[in-house]
């Protein structure tokens, strides 16, 4: 309880300061936020404005959020083996690792204008930029777990009898586990992120084309409910990764 | 009684560094052996060519008759920190070599059992070492080399980094394990005392090059005196060998 107050105290003060910032002014560009709030509902479930917007919150979410998992899952795919074989193979090492450390600090809008040419303007351009977004940190973060094993462990299934092809998934995948799920979680984070850039051209749906569409009729009581969704979004998905964690990792004194 | 153990001339060098030079040792199946020495004498060296994660520069180790070309469940090692895998509870620590050797889930079962009672910890079988003292970890890494059928266990001073009283218990529980199985056990240390109190044979080393200065079978009985005379006099004598 005591927590739960201190979490909302800060936001709760700034949307105080919000609030009396936009108070009684006729002509604000900032709404304020009892009407981020109507539209907040007409946005769920119309029935206020009845225009454009009303009602297709969900449409929205369910674009965005598919496109976040898909993206996420197809990143997963990739950057799980691949991390795990140039962590652990030193011809991967040598052919992949110099070529991924080149492309990695080329941030993810950059790659949008190259995108849009290879797949189209469109939602699969998103769809990659998402992927791309979540793949360095799934891959970094694998690579540093299967290399970082302690060289005891090895000592110790062996001594037991353990044959060196069993290593890798009786040793090496369970005492990289928890760097693979730092990883994940941190990639998925990052496709919330890259969401909006990539629906923010030439996609229809999408939280981040609802967001482009509103700025260009300046509705930004919509810009800003749409940033709260993503922001909720992120958040619970945050959460079940979380909770998804605890259980796989109880053994882990960082996660359990 | 046999050789379990036969090194033969064993020599390790670590670049133009002589770890350990011309070493010869037989050990009877059953015995307790303490290797001890100051640190850079070669006794973790020697501990670790016998268990196969070193291989000797030159020379030959035989267990069992058959010469060691690594690690293997035969041998079962006991490392100061322990190794146990943190992933695994108690149970599967213990059961990780038996289902390494593919024996069926019912009798990993049962080994697993037999051994966590002989430690005593069958109240933490579901625990997690993280959650374990000190103590309790050793305890898990003498029962997982036990339920795995090891006939020599290596020991790399097991209890060093143990406070004093965790230390004499275990001390006690490993003699005791160790009179009932028939276990041979080549435990390193560099406490004159802990050797003394545990083996049959202390074999003493010294640095530079690292080599085996001494071998001197203990005839006190057991439960051992630390502060009776004879044990006083086998100390003095050790500690002169060991500061020549």
């Amino acid at each position: 309880m005591k927590r739960f107050v201190l979490a909302i105290a800060v936001p709760g003060l700034l949307l105080l300061a919000w609030w009396l910032g936009t108070r009684g002014l006729e002509y604000s560009l900032i709404p304020p936020p009892m009407d981020v709030a109507t539209e907040m509902v007409d946005l769920a479930v119309g029935g206020i404005n009845d225009d454009a917007f009303s009602n297709m919150l969900w449409t929205n979410l369910l674009a965005s959020s598919s496109r976040v998992y898909g993206a996420f899952l197809l990143a997963a795919c990739l950057a799980l083996p691949l991390g795990m074989m140039i962590g652990r193979l030193s011809v991967a090492r040598d052919l992949l690792d110099p070529m991924f450390q080149m492309l990695r600090p080329v941030p993810v809008t950059a790659w949008l204008p190259l995108s849009m040419i290879v797949f189209g303007l469109g939602p699969k351009s998103a769809f990659f930029l998402v992927a791309l977004g979540a793949f360095y940190p799934i891959l970094v973060n694998t690579i540093f777990g299967v290399r970082a094993v302690e060289p005891r462990l090895f000592e110790a299934a062996a001594m037991l009898g353990t044959k060196p092809a069993a290593m890798f998934p009786r040793v090496v995948l369970p005492a990289a586990l928890p760097s693979i799920f730092t990883g994940l979680r941190l990639g998925l984070g990052f496709s919330w992120v890259v969401i909006v850039v990539g629906e923010m051209t030439g996609v229809p749906t999408g939280l981040g084309a609802m967001i482009m569409d509103a700025r260009q009729l300046s509705r930004t009581e919509i810009i800003i409910d749409g940033m709260i969704v993503i922001g909720a979004a992120g958040y619970i998905s945050d959460r079940l990764v979380m909770a998804l964690g605890r259980r796989l990792l109880r053994w882990s004194p960082q996660h359990g | 009684m046999a050789d379990i153990i036969r090194v033969e001339r064993v020599a390790k060098r670590f670049g133009t560094f002589m770890a350990l030079e011309g070493a010869d040792l037989h050990i009877s199946e059953g015995e307790f052996i303490c290797l001890i020495g100051a640190s850079g004498c070669g006794k973790s060296t020697l501990l670790r060519i016998i268990a196969g994660f070193e291989t000797a520069t030159d020379g030959h180790v035989f267990v069992g008759g058959r010469e060691v070309s690594g690690p293997g469940p035969d041998r079962g090692m006991v490392f100061q920190d322990y190794g146990l895998f943190p992933w695994l509870s108690v149970r599967d620590n213990i059961g990780f070599g038996p289902a390494a050797r593919g024996l069926k889930k019912p009798q990993v079962r049962e080994t697993v059992d037999r051994f966590i009672d002989m430690v005593g910890l069958a109240k933490f079988a579901d625990s997690y070492p993280h959650q374990l003292s000190g103590g309790m970890k050793q305890r898990v890494a003498i029962a997982r080399v036990l339920a795995n059928n090891a006939r020599v266990v290596l020991m790399d001073e097991p209890f060093g980094a143990l406070d004093a009283m965790t230390r004499e218990r275990l001390q006690d529980e490993l003699l005791e394990i160790w009179a009932r199985t028939n276990l041979t056990v080549i435990f390193v240390t560099h406490a004159i005392e802990e050797a003394i109190l545990l083996a049959d044979r202390v074999v003493a080393m010294a640095p530079g090059p690292g080599r085996i200065v001494s071998q001197t079978q203990i005839q006190l009985e057991r439960p051992r005196d630390v502060s009776s005379i004879a044990f006083n006099e086998l100390r003095r004598t050790l500690s002169a060998q060991l500061h020549r």
